[in-house]
């Protein structure tokens, strides 16, 4: 269903241990919200992703549950410490039960 | 074709009535979500804070941000969008701190609704009016 998607993260690459660094993450997708109607009048049925989560070295950061009132290309930004030195892991789950990944390392020096 | 004035009357808070009605619906729905997200628990008034435009150019894309210092979870409600929920945030042990933006859709100028559960388990809320030029959801 859902082209095109392609997911973008910004993370730096290094930061002190128990450093509190802002993430930014933004991903193409249409968002369709299922509100809309195309130029016949038939609806145009619902297509978002409805949940997004972000994870270091297995451990919750953010768990996020998103609605048709997000935008198109849904842009979040956070917050995370870093412990250690790890990975990222984002997952953004589509309503057509596709899995979007992406993971970034950092390095604690 | 002449109407009494006890017509005119009946007719004008028939309008009256049926402009309402939608959005009395809208604030049911919205009365309804933070019931099952607070469990009908008292809020409080300070804890959270909401950061939106007061004028949105395009309701399209709104930036908004919420932020609650210790919550674990903060709900995001637009009381005049034709689906209220917006969002959900919910912040693991690993969160730097209760702070999360986004770029939300609004219909039109209304009322943004943050609720954040504290960590010591009661319930923040605060709300925001924000006036949009051009509506976000289509239709």
């Amino acid at each position: 269903m859902a082209t095109g998607v392609k997911p973008r993260v910004k993370v730096p690459g290094s930061a002190s241990a128990g450093e509190v660094i802002t993430i930014k993450t933004l991903i193409s997708h249409q968002m369709e919200s299922g509100q809309r109607k195309d130029s016949d009048g038939n609806k145009i049925p619902r297509s978002i992703i409805n949940r997004f989560t972000c994870e270091f070295n297995g451990q919750s950061v953010l768990d996020m549950t998103l609605e048709p009132a997000i935008s198109t290309n849904p842009y979040v930004e956070f917050q995370a410490t870093v412990p250690e030195t790890g990975e990222f892991k984002f997952t953004w789950y589509d309503d057509d039960g596709d899995v979007y990944e992406d993971s970034k390392p950092i390095t604690v020096g | 074709m002449d109407f009494t004035r006890r017509e005119t009357l009946a007719l004008g808070a028939g309008a009256a009535l049926l402009s309402f009605l939608p959005f009395r619906a809208n604030a049911a729905a919205v009365d309804d979500l933070i019931a099952e997200f607070t469990g009908g628990a008292e809020m409080a008034d300070a804890g959270v804070e909401l950061n939106a435009p007061e004028i949105a150019e395009n309701g399209n894309t709104v930036p908004i941000e919420v932020s609650a210092p210790g919550a674990s979870a903060i709900l995001l409600l637009a009381a005049g969008n034709p689906t209220p929920p917006v969002a959900k945030f919910g912040f693991g042990p690993l969160a730097g701190s209760q702070t999360a933006s986004t770029r939300i859709r609004l219909a039109g100028t209304q009322e943004v609704i943050a609720i954040a559960q504290l960590g010591d388990g009661t319930f923040a809320r605060t709300s925001k009016t924000v006036k949009v030029t051009i509506g976000g959801c289509g239709g």
